[in-house]
């Protein structure tokens, strides 16, 4: 089980987080942690046309949720926020190798993705504020 | 396997507990080392339980009939153990709570609401359970008091000499501090410490939740005012702690919560309070596990808490030499196994200790990792989360053994 788990890009990802750090001019910054573990995740987001300009997280926590928010950041970087929206907690998953987590482990594979759509409500809740409600709903799931 | 303490028979001893029999991770041995979350419950204990819901379950302190005498007995006989078991001077002076954070909020509600002021000073340490941080934090703010955090040294001993500081301040009226780490296993000199308060006419209250369990602890020898501790990390089940408090203290203090068994009388606008300890006792207590919680202490008495403490010596000095020659390890609180409890919290690299737990739980193993609900200590040694292993009776120098593999295990799959 544990040999599935932390597997050579895992650890890479948590050694050598990639888009690791602060974003000056952010236009959203938002922040959650996991109570049971400690994990924490700040995501920044600079957003452009409706697409995602630029990102970065900062963090602390086990490997599996700062490898999967490392992750996070090359899957959303440069693509449109209704793709974002979209994304499931599935699609982290599967992006990540990691379809087999126990509950007590799958929180922190997603933690960066709730910090993620958080951010998104925020950004969205003057603008459209339908997708925001979605959002919100979502991350209640994660 | 022989054992080296006498009669301390830990093969026997793990025969009295059928969880320890079954397996986890698919088909390996359990290896409990969680013990200062919650340790394991011997037959004795279910069985008790058992007993009172299929032959005797009543209300207990008002009914006449035979079914309430008998439970009435047994959860009083209950409250006579807890008092001997700890050298109350008399079953007055014990309170059974929902657990011993329940037990220390009563004395922040009600001793504290009473007693506490303007600009006083409530004495804790950085070594405390969120339980003994959090009900003074709410009851600081409510009063406009304040709280000093006596430190810790890098071995994981308080800093006396701030203790002592603080009591020359002047200003403290309560000291609350934890007997034992559940974190750095920690034993602090509690003798003293009550005596230094004692002499500035400051009461004291031990959070005994880790030692009690642990240790032979004597109450009145300690001379401590208040004592917090709970059933289920002592074999007893979960759902029953306790507070001590000595008569003179009990007597001046206003009820914790309203309601049924804590009255004599109740009038329109007016109630005469019952007699102690049953004041502070509203409603239907958890009579069951009040009930449980007795054969637990049976079961301790039998064993002779001196060889309990032995016994987690022995297992405390053989975990912290194995441990300390693995690659990577950093080892929290004092180095002698005489000064700390059967806990021993580390880290291994840049393993966190929720990738650690899972991989220890590949083997069968289960420890903490995490804050251990003491984040102001996790602050002090500047480190979001530990892993620790704790033991208790049943352990053995085999399933260390096994721990102390998968620690090689996790520092092959991290490559450290």
């Amino acid at each position: 089980m544990s040999d599935d788990i932390y597997r050579e890009i895992i650890l890479d990802h948590y050694r050598n987080p990639r888009n690791k750090g602060k974003l000056p001019g952010a236009d959203v910054s938002i922040h959650d942690s996991n109570p049971l573990c400690g994990d924490e995740i700040d995501i920044h987001l600079k957003v452009d046309e409706d697409k995602i300009k630029d990102v970065k997280f900062e963090g602390r926590g086990c490997a599996i949720s700062q490898a999967s928010a490392s992750m996070l950041t090359e899957m959303v970087m440069g693509k449109p926020l209704t793709s974002i929206r979209d994304l499931s907690k599935d699609d982290i998953l599967e992006n990540i190798g990691l379809t087999s987590l126990g509950p007590a482990r799958i929180k922190c594979a997603l933690l960066s993705l709730k910090v993620l759509k958080l951010g998104m409500v925020k950004y969205y809740s003057d603008r459209d504020p339908d997708s925001a409600r979605k959002l919100q709903d979502d991350s209640k799931g994660l | 396997m022989l054992q080296e303490h006498g009669s301390f028979d830990v093969e026997r001893i793990r025969k009295d507990f059928p969880i320890l029999k079954r397996t986890v991770s698919g088909g390996k041995p359990l290896v409990y080392l969680d013990n200062a979350a919650t340790t394991q419950k011997p037959l004795a204990v279910i069985d008790a339980i058992h007993d009172y819901y299929t032959n005797y379950n009543s209300n207990i302190h008002r009914a006449v009939h035979q079914l309430a005498e008998e439970a009435t007995l047994a959860f009083e006989n209950s409250r006579e153990k807890v008092a001997k078991f700890v050298n109350a001077r008399s079953t007055e002076e014990i309170i059974f709570t929902r657990n011993a954070t329940e037990a220390i909020n009563l004395v922040a509600y009600s001793w504290g609401r009473a007693n506490i002021k303007k600009d006083d000073r409530i004495l804790i340490s950085e070594i405390e359970h969120h339980s003994n941080i959090v009900p003074w934090q709410i009851l600081t703010s409510e009063k406009g008091a304040q709280l000093d955090y006596i430190g810790v040294d890098d071995s994981g001993y308080l800093k006396m000499h701030e203790y002592e500081k603080y009591l020359a301040g002047g200003k403290a009226k309560l000291v609350s501090v934890s007997h034992m780490s559940n974190v750095l296993g920690t034993i602090i000199p509690v003798h003293e410490i009550v005596k230094m308060s004692h002499e500035k006419g400051i009461p004291v209250l031990i959070d005994g939740a880790q030692s009690v369990p642990h240790m032979k602890v004597d109450v009145q020898k300690m001379d401590c005012d208040f004592m917090a501790f709970s059933a289920h990390k002592m074999l007893g089940p979960t759902g029953v702690g306790v507070l001590y408090v000595k008569k003179e203290l009990l007597e001046k203090m206003p009820p914790f919560m309203g309601g049924g068994d804590m009255i004599k009388e109740v009038h329109k606008y007016e109630t005469r309070y019952n007699d102690l300890p049953y004041k502070f006792e509203g409603g239907t207590p958890n009579i069951a596990d009040v009930i449980g919680y007795g054969a637990a202490i049976d079961y301790l008495n039998n064993l002779g808490m001196d060889k309990v403490r032995e016994h987690e010596i022995d297992l405390t000095k053989y975990a912290l030499d194995t441990i300390s020659g693995v690659k990577g390890i950093t080892l929290y609180g004092p180095p002698d196994p005489q000064d700390r409890g059967g806990v021993v919290s580390f880290n291994i690299g840049d393993i966190h200790p929720h990738d650690l737990a899972t991989i220890m739980n590949d083997h069968g193993v289960a420890i903490r990792s995490g804050h251990h609900c003491a984040q102001v200590l996790m602050e002090r040694l500047d480190v979001a989360a530990t892993s620790r292993a704790s033991f208790y009776i049943y352990n053995t120098k085999e399933e260390i053994d096994t721990f102390i593999g998968a620690l090689h295990e996790a520092r092959r799959l991290f490559k450290i």
